[in-house]
């Protein structure tokens, strides 16, 4: 499924090892079980770890606990930094669970922005539709959950005015997304409408490359790199938490800043 | 506070241990997120780190951080409103403190009274208040970088507080070999956290 393949810099190779090791883990249910540590740390709190499921569903419940509490925090009027355009990282990093190589191949001509849910019209968009619509571009700071970051420059249609122009439901908890390579998250509402949340559709000036998303993917400065999802082929606006690839397999929901 | 004899409070014996686990499952499960994009030559061996994955150590990471911090809010809070803050970290001058520690490095340094901390002990905890206190500034910037932009510029943006979080952990395991070590040299304390007396 992985192959390792000429990666743009020491910090995507690194990023490339990190996703190989994790999907080489077959089960991560036994996630717990490697740990060297959690043996002499059951033994300073005197508990009995016996029971791994209980340990993991507690910090689930930690986890769903802190997705509220981020929800709380998050000020849908506070700004991510933004950059001169001297500043942006060359070559910006490729990462994905897949080699670059392994991108999907999406025919910009066929693609159709298929809507569902809680959306007034829900009729399909083509790329030649959204690229019609108004245009903002930004210089931000994407920031991987692994750490690292890098400055990009993207460029698109802002994601609440393309929400309110479909009639979406503005109420509701989650906007959903399914991508051509089989990858799938969601957000919260406000996030969604947040001013610097972005259908990319351009990327340092010209159209989205298929290893950055093509032919539209969602960009959050206010997220981490996981929660930006690429090859965008279906929204959907829900009440019903629709988690995500990474999100179900105990990365955090909320994921941002 | 209570008996004369007793020389730590059951509160503070509490807050000690949770400050403990909280700083051991904080550290080594940041050891494997740091394993992650590591941004010196080095990584951490797998095998001192908790979580066995990306996502697991950062699933301890921000559950222990709620222990850290409203632990450190509660130790603070009853040491300056007790003022025991004040009574036991000071006076603290820079001459007491070069003359305990010249004494403790010739194994002369007095412990008459282990109810009152000499001068290096006021400064090593105080130090390493502080230092608590910036790693969790720090990890604030990095876990909201936006929310908190005053904080962000203060430590230099978000890659100047990956470096300033590391750095703080690193002096605290610093913090924290020295600390057993003085414990492995005086027992007794360790029973005096342990039981109070």
């Amino acid at each position: 499924m992985i192959k390792k393949k000429i990666a743009y810099s020491k910090e995507s190779e690194l990023m490339l090892a990190d996703a190989i090791r994790r999907i080489a883990q077959p089960a991560r249910r036994s996630f717990l079980q490697r740990t060297v540590t959690l043996g002499g740390l059951a033994l300073l709190t005197g508990c009995s770890i016996d029971d791994q499921q209980s340990v993991e569903t507690a910090l689930g419940k930690v986890s769903s606990w802190n997705d509220r509490i981020q929800g709380l925090l998050f000020d849908p009027n506070k700004l991510a930094p933004t950059y001169p355009e001297s500043m942006i990282t060359r070559p910006f990093p490729f990462n994905a669970f897949y080699g670059e190589d392994e991108a999907p191949e999406v025919d910009g001509d066929q693609w159709r922005l298929e809507l569902s849910g809680l959306i007034a019209d829900k009729t399909p968009w083509s790329l030649r539709q959204l690229r019609a619509m108004p245009q903002t571009d930004q210089v931000t700071r994407h920031i991987c959950v692994e750490g690292w970051s890098a400055i990009g420059k993207w460029g698109g249609v802002p994601f609440a005015t393309f929400l309110k122009r479909i009639g979406a439901d503005l109420s509701a908890k989650y906007v959903g997304f399914k991508c051509a390579d089989d990858y799938y998250t969601s957000i919260d509402m406000a996030t969604a409408l947040h001013p610097q949340t972005l259908m990319t559709l351009t990327y340092d000036g010209k159209t989205l490359p298929r290893s950055y998303g093509y032919p539209m993917k969602l960009r959050m400065p206010t997220k981490l790199g996981y929660k930006n999802p690429k090859h965008i082929h279906a929204i959907f606006v829900t009440n019903t938490y629709p988690g995500g690839y990474w999100e179900d397999q105990g990365y955090n929901w909320f994921g941002g800043s | 506070m209570s008996k004369p004899d007793i020389i730590h409070p059951r509160w503070l014996r509490l807050s000690h241990w949770a400050n403990a686990l909280a700083v051991i499952v904080l550290v080594t499960s940041g050891w494997r997120i740091y394993d992650a994009s590591p941004f010196f030559d080095f990584h951490i061996p797998t095998g001192i780190t908790l979580g066995g994955w990306l996502a697991g150590a950062l699933q301890w990471h921000f559950a222990a951080m709620w222990l850290l911090v409203v632990n450190g809010l509660i130790y603070l809070g009853i040491n300056v409103f007790s003022g025991r803050l004040k009574r036991q970290f000071f006076p603290l001058t820079a001459r007491q403190l070069l003359a305990d520690f010249a004494a403790a490095l010739k194994g002369k340094l007095a412990h008459a009274d282990p109810r009152h901390y000499n001068a290096v002990q006021r400064f090593a905890y105080l130090f390493v208040m502080c230092d608590i206190a910036l790693v969790v500034m720090s990890g604030l910037v990095l876990w909201k970088s936006v929310q908190f932009p005053l904080l962000r510029e203060l430590l230099g943006g978000y890659e100047s507080a990956r470096r300033v979080h590391f750095f703080c952990m690193a002096t605290l395991v610093g913090f924290f070999i020295v600390h057993i070590v003085m414990v492995a040299l005086v027992p007794r304390t360790l029973l005096a956290m342990v039981r109070g007396r």
